[in-house]
C-alpha cells in the first residue's frame, strides 16, 4: 500500500513541479506535517518567513505522516526539494552517509546556534558537522491516573523500589500497575530506554545503541532484571494491543501508569481525562549515582544535497532556529521549543516536560529507534516485545540481538 | 492460393509481389496482436524478475551505491531464524488454506437447491469475498482483541483469563489463517456453484436409476464432472496462500516478535518497511519465494498443457 501511495505521490509531484513563472524565488519544502496541529504550525511558519522575505515564495508539499518515511527516500534521489523534514540522531545518519543532506555547519556558526540550540547539538552532529536545524521536541515520561493513585492511597514514587511497592497495592485493587500496547513495537522501547538510562546512564545507553557494547553484557542483563520486577504487574497480552487502545486502560482506571511521549496527552484528553485526573511524572530513579538523563525525540529540517535554492534554504533554517519563531511554532504544535531563549506554553505537561529536560544533566536521548540504526532498532524492539511476554527467553533474545549487532555495525 | 503469372504482372509494378506480402502478413499478424501483451509481460513481469535476481547479489540500501556481495545474502538466509519462521508459516498457510476447497464444496452443494430466497443466501455466503482483505483483517483483529473482542470475551467466560490469539506466538498464524479462510471459502464456493450448473442432469438421472445416492453419487458422479472447478480452486488457493500478505500486515505486522511472518511479508519488511531498506536481502527472499511458487506454477502449466493435448 505504501509503495502505491509513494508512486502516486511521486507522479503527482512530477506534474506539479513545473517551475512557477514569477520573479519571486521559489523555495520547495516537503513536510510530513499531515496532522492538524503540525499542519497549522507549518503554515504559520511559512507565512512568517514569507513576510520577512517578500522575494521568496515557499511552496509546501505535505505528505501523509507514515508515507513520508518511504517517500523521502524516493524524492531525495529523484526530485529534491530545497527543504525536507526529518528526525535527529542516528535516524538521519543513512542520508548523511549517502551524501543526501547538505552540511549546514555554517548556518550554525553564523547564527550562534551552538549556544541557543545547545541541547540538540549532539544529536545534530555527525563527523563534527551539523546537518540540519531542530525546531521541536517533546518529553517522555510516566503518565498516570491521579484518581487511581488516590484510591490506592499511595505516594508518588521517587525511586524504582517505591514504584514496585506501589504496584503491589495496585494489584490488590485489581488494577494493572503499568500498561502499554506494543503492537507497533516502539512503545516497549520507551520502557527499555528509561530503564537503561536509569540503570546505566546516558553514555552507556549511547554506546549500546551505537553498537559498542555487546547485548550479552552483564550491565544489559541488569536492565532486564529491573524490567522483570514490574512484569507481573503489567497488563497482559500487550503484543496485540495498539498504544491508543492501551490509553483507554488508564482512562477507565484499569491501569495506573503508562510510559509514553507527550503526544499521547491529546489521546488521553479525547478519552475524557483532564488536567485534574491525568498526571505526569519523571521516570523514577534506579541508581542514584547516575546523572539524570531524559528521552526527547527531536524533529528537524534539512537541506537535501540536490536542492536548487540552497541560499534561501539556509535563510529559512536560520529563521526556524530563532527563539520567537520556535515559541510561536511550538505553541501551535503543543510541544517544546529547542531554542533556550524561547518560552513554553502554560500547559502543565509541557511545563513539567520543560522542567525535567532543561535540568537533565545526564543528557538527552532521542529514542531507541532513532539512536540505534534501523535494523538494530527493529530487532531490539521485537526482543523487548518477546521479553515482556516470555521473560524466560531473555538469554536467547540477547544472543539473537548480539548476532544482529555484529552484522549491522560491521559496515 | 496460387496466383497466375498474368495476374502478378501489373502488381509487380507496385514494387512488391502480393504472395510474399501476404505470406509476410500472415507471419507478422499474430506477433503484432501479441506485441502489446508481450511488451507488458516483459516490462512488468520478466524484467523485474531478472532485476530482483540481480539485486539479490548486492548489498544495497536504495540510496548509496550497490556493493557486490555474491551469494552472501543467501548464505545469511540459511542462518536466519526469522526466515525459517516465515518458511514454516508459509507451509502452514499452504496446508490449512486447502481446507477452503472442501468447505467451499460443501457450502456449494448445500446452496445448490431451489428454495425461496436462495439467491439471498447465496449472496450472503459470497459476501466475505466481496469485501476487501483489509476489512476482513480489521474485523478479525477486533474479534480477537484482548479487552473488548468478542472471541476474547467468549474464552474469558469459558476459562477465566481469556485467550489473546494474536498475542501468542503459537496461535497467531492459525488466527490469521482462519481470517483468510473466510473469504477463500466463499471464493471456492462460487467456483463450485458455477461448476454444479454444468453437471449433466441426465448422468445424475442415470446414476439414480442405477441406485447411486449420497456419498457414492457425490464421489463417482458429481465430483468427476467438477474436476475443472476443482483445478481452478486449487490454483487460486495455492496462490492465495503463498501471497498472503495483506492479512498479516493488517492484523499483526508480522508480530508478536515476528512469529506470524510469511515470506512475502518478511521480504517487504526487509526491503521496503520503515526499519528495512536491505534491498539485496529482500530480493533474495523474493527469489526464494519465486522458486517455491515456480514449483506449483510449473505443475499447473504442465497439467494444462497435458489436458490441452488430450492426454
Amino acid at each position: 500500500m505504501n509503495i502505491l501511495k509513494t508512486t502516486a505521490l511521486v507522479a503527482l509531484m512530477g506534474s506539479i513541479a513545473i517551475p512557477a513563472m514569477a520573479e519571486q524565488r521559489v523555495l520547495k519544502l516537503f513536510t510530513d506535517a499531515s496532522d492538524p496541529a503540525p499542519k497549522a504550525a507549518f503554515e504559520q511558519l511559512v507565512k512568517g518567513f514569507e513576510a520577512e522575505n517578500p522575494d521568496v515564495k515557499v511552496e509546501v508539499n505535505t505528505f501523509d505522516h507514515e508515507g513520508y518515511k518511504t517517500a523521502i527516500r524516493n524524492f531525495l534521489t529523484a526530485d529534491s526539494p530545497d527543504l525536507a523534514n526529518w528526525y535527529a540522531g542516528n535516524r538521519m545518519a543513512p542520508f548523511v552517509n549517502a551524501g543526501q543532506f547538505t552540511d549546514v555547519s555554517d548556518v550554525w556558526e553564523e547564527n550562534a546556534l551552538k549556544d541557543s540550540l545547545g541541547s540538540a547539538l549532539k544529536s545534530m552532529t555527525i563527523d563534527g558537522k551539523q546537518w540540519g536545524v531542530p525546531y521541536t521536541y517533546y518529553q517522555w515520561g510516566i503518565y498516570y491516573n491521579k484518581d487511581v493513585y488516590k484510591k490506592a492511597g499511595v505516594e508518588m514514587p521517587k525511586t524504582w523500589d517505591e514504584f514496585i511497592s506501589n504496584c503491589k497495592k495496585f494489584q490488590e485493587m485489581g488494577v494493572d500497575c503499568l500498561t502499554t500496547g506494543t503492537k507497533a513495537l516502539w512503545p516497549a522501547a520507551g520502557i527499555f530506554d528509561y530503564l537503561d538510562l536509569r540503570t546505566n546512564g546516558y553514555d552507556f545507553h549511547m554506546k549500546l545503541t551505537s553498537g559498542e557494547i555487546p547485548w550479552t553484557d552483564d550491565r544489559v542483563k541488569a536492565v532486564f532484571a529491573e524490567w522483570k520486577k514490574v512484569l507481573p504487574y503489567t497488563t497482559k497480552n500487550v503484543a496485540a494491543i495498539d498504544w491508543q487502545d492501551a490509553v483507554s486502560n488508564i482512562v477507565q482506571g484499569k491501569a495506573a501508569n503508562y510510559v509514553m511521549g507527550n503526544f499521547a496527552v491529546a489521546t488521553f484528553k479525547d478519552g475524557g481525562m483532564t488536567n485534574d485526573t491525568l498526571g505526569f511524572m519523571d521516570f523514577p530513579t534506579i541508581n542514584p549515582d547516575i546523572p539524570r538523563a531524559e528521552e526527547a525525540p527531536t524533529d528537524t529540517i534539512h537541506i537535501p544535497a540536490g536542492a536548487k535554492n540552497k541560499a534561501d534554504a539556509k535563510k529559512f533554517l536560520a529563521y526556524v532556529a530563532k527563539a520567537d519563531v520556535q515559541t510561536k511554532m511550538n505553541e501551535e504544535l503543543g510541544q517544546l521549543p529547542i531554542n533556550k531563549n524561547s518560552s513554553v506554553g502554560d500547559d502543565p505537561y509541557l511545563q513539567a516536560g520543560f522542567k525535567i529536560l532543561s535540568t537533565a544533566d545526564g543528557g538527552i536521548a532521542q529514542f531507541f529507534d532513532r539512536d540505534a540504526p534501523a535494523q538494530m532498532a527493529k530487532a531490539g524492539m521485537e526482543g523487548f516485545q518477546e521479553f515482556m511476554a516470555y521473560p524466560d527467553h531473555l538469554d536467547a533474545i540477547l544472543e539473537r540481538l548480539e548476532k544482529v549487532r555484529q552484522r549491522v555495525y560491521k559496515n | 492460393m496460387t496466383v497466375s503469372p498474368a495476374m502478378s504482372e501489373p502488381r509487380a509494378e507496385t514494387g512488391m509481389p502480393a504472395p510474399r506480402r501476404r505470406r509476410l502478413n500472415r507471419k507478422l499478424a499474430p506477433w503484432l496482436f501479441l506485441a502489446p501483451g508481450v511488451l507488458m509481460f516483459l516490462i512488468y513481469v520478466l524484467i523485474p524478475i531478472g532485476e530482483s535476481m540481480w539485486i539479490s547479489f548486492f548489498q544495497w540500501d536504495g540510496l548509496s551505491a550497490k556493493t557486490w556481495v555474491g551469494l552472501s545474502n543467501y548464505l545469511e538466509l540459511l542462518d536466519d531464524d526469522a526466515f525459517y519462521t516465515s518458511l514454516k508459516n508459509n507451509l502452514i498457510w499452504l496446508v490449512l488454506y486447502m481446507l477452503a476447497i472442501p468447505f467451499g464444496l460443501f457450502i456449494a452443494l448445500f446452496l445448490n437447491q431451489t428454495v425461496r430466497g436462495i439467491r439471498i443466501y447465496k449472496s450472503l455466503f459470497f459476501f466475505p469475498f466481496v469485501i476487501s482483505q483489509v476489512v476482513v483483517g480489521l474485523i478479525f483483529s477486533w474479534f480477537y482483541a484482548p479487552g473488548f473482542g468478542l472471541f476474547f470475551e467468549l474464552t474469558k467466560w469459558l476459562d477465566g483469563t481469556g485467550i489473546a490469539i494474536l498475542a501468542n506466538p503459537n496461535t497467531v498464524t492459525y488466527g490469521i489463517i482462519a481470517a483468510g479462510l473466510w473469504p477463500q471459502i466463499a471464493y471456492c464456493m462460487i467456483l463450485y456453484l458455477t461448476g454444479l450448473n454444468a453437471v449433466a442432469p441426465d448422468q445424475i438421472e442415470a446414476a439414480r436409476l442405477d441406485g447411486a445416492k449420497g456419498i457414492k453419487m457425490l464421489w463417482y458422479v458429481v465430483l468427476p464432472q467438477l474436476r475443472p472447478a476443482t483445478f481452478i480452486a486449487v490454483v487460486v488457493t495455492v496462490i492465495g496462500a503463498l501471497r498472503s500478505f495483506d492479512l498479516v500486515s493488517i492484523m499483526t505486522d508480522g508480530g508478536p516478535f515476528g512469529s506470524s511472518r510469511v515470506l512475502s511479508y518478511y521480504m517487504y519488511e526487509q526491503a521496503l518497511s520503515e526499519y528495512g531498506y536491505r534491498m539485496g536481502y529482500g530480493a533474495a527472499i523474493a527469489v526464494v519465494l519465486f522458486a517455491i511458487m515456480m514449483i506449483f506454477i510449473s505443475g499447473f502449466i504442465w497439467k494444462m498443457w497435458r489436458d490441452e493435448r488430450g492426454l
